[in-house]
């Protein structure tokens, strides 16, 4: 699964640096160990990125290592890094096809964090099921191409939907592995 | 979603058989003309919350109100007169009479409270053309199809013009343009006579024709319309 579609490197390095402050390369070591089995990062996107969280406040520099290369920065992250990833873990994703590698990483991430991951699930369930009732919605005062539209869309939202379901039934083993 | 006043409401349902809890603390409420849909997945509680709501089964703990009145203090007979006379019921199968036609079976909910058979009769035809069956009229159950036999529970459910209709997986057995089909005429036909309607099921594309949706986990229901 490639699980870097579409997802937030910059929320996910945060969601990693939450359980304790890192260097770049561990970071980048945990991220691909957690999420990046198909495409690892490259160490410039974690760099880019640290920046960038960096002039945003959502990190700091704890500390500075010198070493036989260039100088060590250590991240931590800030109160504003840790709301910005509650917010981001709270915040449903769009709902569209194959989404469910972002969802995928905030599970984890949520359940790395100690937070509630099954309110993410039942979030993200409201949320595709808003959608669903508008496409139902569609059909039935659509022509038969609309509904054959919405009926495509329809049954891909609903392999979604029994993936959360099925993620929802499996998070305890879930958890057992990540803190494993 | 109307404003109106709910009509049925649940407050911290348990109930148990024997040492396995079914509902450890349910909250639901619907208004009138209102679609729940309750999901959730198997064992997750969803029928025994259904079968509460409808005074078919007592909770062990828990308040049940009904237009004011507390469903869970009423005593037998008067739970079974209300659930003649103002609730409906649709299952997944097995629901019809095999002795009787199409008609007599949508017809028999209105003659067991006592209107003439003519009237009856009238009504039951009236409903099988509702839900697109009236040509199976005079058919047995055994002779028709999975998907007319469901449109004759649901026009047996909505003949007696009951106020909820609880319908446990009403699509469950069939294939997905006759459950679809189901479902367009059952929520049509509920919203036209401004019928509460309480809908058990797991398939989200069967949710997807409610308003809104509760969803039953370990037991517990989560019901954000009732916590507001």
């Amino acid at each position: 699964m490639c699980i870097l579609t579409r997802m937030s490197i910059g929320h996910t390095l945060l969601g990693l640096l939450e359980s304790g402050p890192r260097h770049g390369y561990d970071l980048k070591r945990a991220f691909d160990e957690r999420f990046g089995h198909d495409r690892p990062l490259h160490y410039g996107q974690v760099y880019s990125t640290m920046s960038r969280l960096l002039k945003h406040g959502l990190v700091e520099v704890e500390a500075i290592e010198p070493g036989e290369g260039p100088e060590r920065k250590r991240y931590a992250i800030t109160e504003a890094g840790v709301t910005d990833v509650a917010r981001w873990l709270a915040t449903p994703e769009k709902p569209e096809p194959y989404l469910q590698s972002t969802l995928y990483t905030k599970v984890v991430l949520a359940l790395l964090t100690r937070r509630d991951a099954a309110d993410i699930l039942d979030v993200q369930r409201a949320e595709h099921l808003r959608l669903m009732r508008d496409l139902t919605e569609r059909k039935r005062t659509g022509d038969l191409a609309d509904q054959l539209i919405c009926d495509h869309a329809l049954f891909h939202l609903e392999a979604d939907l029994r993936w959360l379901e099925l993620t929802a039934a499996r998070l305890d083993r879930l958890a057992r592995e990540v803190s494993a | 979603m109307t404003a109106a006043e709910p009509l049925l409401t649940a407050d911290g349902l348990c109930k148990s058989y024997g040492s396995t809890p079914a509902l450890d603390g349910a909250d639901f409420s619907i208004r009138p003309g209102e679609v729940v849909a309750v999901m959730g997945p198997s064992g997750s509680g969803k029928s025994t919350l259904l079968h509460c709501l409808a005074g078919i089964v007592v909770p062990d703990a828990g308040t049940i109100t009904y237009r004011g009145d507390e469903l869970s203090a009423m005593n037998d007979a008067r739970r079974s007169a209300l659930r003649r006379s103002d609730f409906g019921f649709v299952f997944q199968f097995g629901q019809l009479v095999p002795e009787l036609t199409c008609a007599e079976n949508v017809a028999l909910p209105l003659r067991l409270g006592g209107t003439s058979r003519k009237e009856a009769a009238r009504a039951a035809l009236e409903w099988l053309r509702r839900l697109e069956v009236d040509d199976v009229a005079a058919q047995r159950p055994g002779a028709i199809s999975g998907g007319q036999g469901q449109r004759v529970a649901v026009a047996r459910a909505l003949v007696t013009a009951p106020r909820v209709l609880f319908a446990d997986e009403p699509t469950g057995a069939l294939d997905s343009l006759n459950g679809e089909r189901v479902m367009q005429l059952l929520t049509a036909a509920a919203r036209d006579t401004d019928a509460a309607v309480v809908l058990v099921t797991h398939e989200a594309r069967v949710a997807a024709y409610s308003d809104r949706e509760v969803v039953v986990r370990d037991g517990r229901a989560r019901d954000t319309a009732r916590a507001a």
